[in-house]
C-alpha cells in the first residue's frame, strides 16, 4: 500500500540508514476528530471502504448504535459508540472515529522484524507494505491502540494508511471528504494542533465542558491523528482509547537490549569458541596400560 | 596370511574393541531433533533481529519462515519429550556432578584428571540437558500465543509483549547451548560426534569421559 509519493523517514527492520532521510522537508500531517461535533454517521466508514475497494460488513446489533465490535483487516475505520452517565446524571452518546492513530514514534515499526514491510513517510504517516509482511503480528504486539488486524488467508496485516495514496497526491483523506458535519478536519499539525486548541477552549468556556481537551498523547511522540474529547481526563469512556498510551517496556526492552545483547552474545560466544579450541583443543583420550594393570575400576581384561 | 584364501565378513554390531554407546533409536531422536531446532532456531533468529533475517533466503523467505517456524517448534519439542523419556534417567543429578560443576574450570582448561569420575553423560550435558528441557518448556507455553495472536482478546493483549519477551530469551539460552554442544562433540571431545552418527565409542573414550559408566558396562559384559 505505500506510497512511492511520499518521502521515507523510517522503515522496519531495517539493518542501516533509511536510505533518502531528511533528503526533503514535509509538513507533518494531521487528522482532527472533534468527537463533540460526531453524530456517528460513518460515512467516514463507507467513503474509507469505497475508496479502499473493500465490501461493506454486516452489522451486528447489540442494543446500541454500535454496529460492529471491531475494526478488520478489511474495515479500518469504526465509530466507537459508548452510552454514558455522568457521576451527575447526565447522560451523553460519546462517538469517536477509531482508526490508526499514526504515532510519531509508532510501536508497530519498533516491533516489525522485517525490512520495509512498515514505513513511516516524513510527513508522519505509518504505512504497511502487505508484500514485505510475513504475517509475524509483531505489530499487532508493538501497537498501544490495537490497531493492525491480520487477514487470516492471506496472512498480512492491515490498517488504516491514512489515505497515503490519496495524500501523496495532493488529496485528503476519503474519511475527511465524506464527514457531512465538519467534525474532522486534515492539515498541517501545527494548523490541526491550533484549530483543536480553539475547538476545547471554546468548549470549555461556553459549554458545559469544562474539562474539554485535545488528546495528541506524548507517550508515543504525539500522534497524527488527533481528538478534541468532551473530557480529556478520562479518554477510556470513548471505547476505549488508552490514557497514557507508550510502546510497552517488554517491547523496547526486546527490541532493544535483549537485541543487541543476544547477538553480541552469540557472536562472542563463537569467538570464545574459536579461542578455546586454538588454546586448550580436543580432549583426546589416551590408554595408559600400565596404570591399568595396577588396578583401580576400569580394569580391563584382555 | 599364509593360506590360500582371505575372508571378509560383514560385521555386526560395533567392532569388537568399541563400545556401544546410543542405539539406531536414539541416533535417530537426536538427529531429528537436530534438524527441526535447526529450522526452528534459524527461522527465529532470523525474525528476532533484522541484522540476521537474510537468513531466511535459505529458509523459503520471510513469509515461510513465519509459517514453518512454529511447525518445527512443535517438532522440537516432541524431540525433547522422546528424548525426556529415553535418557532423563541417566540424566539425575548426583554429589560426583555437583562436585564437578564446582570444578567445571579444570574441564573448561582439559585439565580432566582433576575432576570427579562421571556416568554415561557428564555433569555439563546434564546441565546443557536441563537448560534445553526447561526452555523447551517455557518455548512451548509462550509460542502458541505468538502463533495466533489473533486469537488472543483485545483485554489480554498486554501478555503479548512480555510472552515475546520471554520466548525470546528462552531461545536465546537454547542458542547458546546448542552452540557448546556443536562445539564440544565435533571438537572439543573427538569420538563424540561418532559416538551419535555410528553410535559407537572407544574404550579410552569411555574410561576418560564416562568412567562410572565404562565400569558398569565392564561389570555387564562379564568380559573373559
Amino acid at each position: 500500500m505505500a506510497s512511492k509519493l511520499l518521502q521515507i523517514k523510517a522503515i522496519s527492520g531495517h539493518a542501516g540508514t533509511a536510505p533518502g532521510a531528511n533528503m526533503s522537508r514535509d509538513y507533518d500531517v494531521c487528522k482532527l476528530v472533534d468527537t463533540t461535533t460526531c453524530i456517528g454517521c460513518k460515512a467516514c466508514e463507507v467513503a474509507c471502504l469505497e475508496w479502499n475497494g473493500y465490501p461493506f460488513h454486516p452489522t451486528m446489533f447489540d442494543n446500541t448504535y454500535q454496529t460492529m465490535p471491531d475494526t478488520a483487516w478489511n474495515y479500518w475505520n469504526l465509530i466507537r459508540f459508548n452510552e454514558h452517565t455522568a457521576p451527575d446524571g447526565t447522560f451523553s452518546w460519546l462517538m469517536r472515529k477509531d482508526q490508526c492513530m499514526h504515532c510519531a514514534d509508532p510501536g508497530c515499526l519498533a516491533a516489525c522484524p522485517t525490512d520495509g514491510a512498515i514505513v513511516q513517510y516524513t510527513n508522519g504517516i505509518v504505512d504497511f507494505n502487505q508484500e514485505h509482511c510475513i504475517g509475524c503480528q509483531y505489530c499487532v504486539t508493538g501497537c498501544p491502540f490495537d490497531i493492525p488486524k491480520f487477514n487470516p488467508t492471506t496472512k498480512k496485516v492491515f490498517k488504516c494508511t491514512l489515505c497515503s495514496d490519496r495524500v501523496g497526491a495532493g488529496l485528503e483523506p476519503a474519511c475527511i471528504k465524506a464527514c457531512p458535519t465538519g467534525c474532522l478536519h486534515f492539515g498541517s499539525k501545527d494548523d490541526m494542533k491550533q484549530l483543536a486548541e480553539q475547538r476545547a477552549t471554546q468548549l470549555r468556556e461556553h459549554t458545559a465542558h469544562k474539562d474539554a481537551g485535545v488528546y495528541d498523547p506524548s507517550g508515543v511522540g504525539g500522534t497524527h491523528v488527533i481528538y478534541v474529547l468532551h473530557d480529556i481526563n478520562s479518554p477510556e469512556k470513548y471505547g476505549g482509547l488508552p490514557k497514557n498510551p507508550s510502546v510497552d517496556p517488554m517491547v523496547r526492552l526486546w527490541k532493544g537490549p535483549l537485541k543487541w545483547m543476544g547477538g553480541l552474545g552469540i557472536f562472542l560466544g563463537a569467538i570464545g569458541i574459536a579461542f578455546h579450541y586454538l588454546r586448550y583443543g580436543p580432549k583426546e583420550a589416551e590408554i595408559r596400560e600400565a596404570e591399568i594393570q595396577a588396578g583401580g575400576g576400569n580394569e580391563r581384561h584382555d | 596370511m599364509n593360506g590360500t584364501t582371505s575372508h571378509a565378513t560383514l560385521r555386526h554390531g560395533p567392532p569388537a574393541d568399541r563400545i556401544e554407546r546410543f542405539t539406531w533409536v536414539e541416533r535417530i531422536m537426536h538427529w531429528y531433533t537436530a534438524v527441526v531446532y535447526l529450522y526452528a532456531g534459524l527461522s527465529g533468529l532470523a525474525i528476532f533481529t533484522p541484522y540476521m533475517f537474510w537468513i531466511t533466503i535459505v529458509l523459503g523467505g520471510g513469509p515461510s519462515a513465519r509459517f514453518w517456524h512454529p511447525f518445527a517448534g512443535l517438532a522440537f519439542v516432541i524431540g525433547i519429550f522422546w528424548m525426556h523419556h529415553t535418557w532423563s534417567q541417566d540424566l539425575k543429578m548426583d554429589a560426583d556432578d555437583r562436585n564437578w560443576l564446582d570444578n567445571v574450570k579444570y574441564y573448561i582448561t582439559n585439565q580432566d584428571e582433576k575432576l570427579p569420575p562421571q556416568g554415561k553423560y557428564d555433569a555439563g550435558q546434564k546441565i546443557y540437558y536441563w537448560g534445553m528441557f526447561w526452555s523447551t518448556i517455557v518455548l512451548l507455553l509462550t509460542g502458541p500465543v505468538m502463533w495466533f495472536p489473533e486469537r488472543i482478546p483485545r483485554n489480554l493483549h498486554w501478555i503479548l509483549p512480555i510472552v515475546t519477551f520471554v520466548h525470546s530469551v528462552a531461545a536465546l539460552v537454547t542458542i547458546g547451548g546448542v552452540m557448546i554442544h556443536i562445539y564440544m562433540s565435533v571438537s572439543n571431545v573427538p569420538g563424540s560426534l561418532q559416538a551419535m552418527t555410528e553410535g559407537h565409542v572407544s574404550r579410552g573414550w569411555a574410561m576418560l569421559h564416562a568412567p562410572k559408566w565404562y565400569a558398569r558396562i565392564n561389570t555387564r559384559e562379564k568380559r573373559p
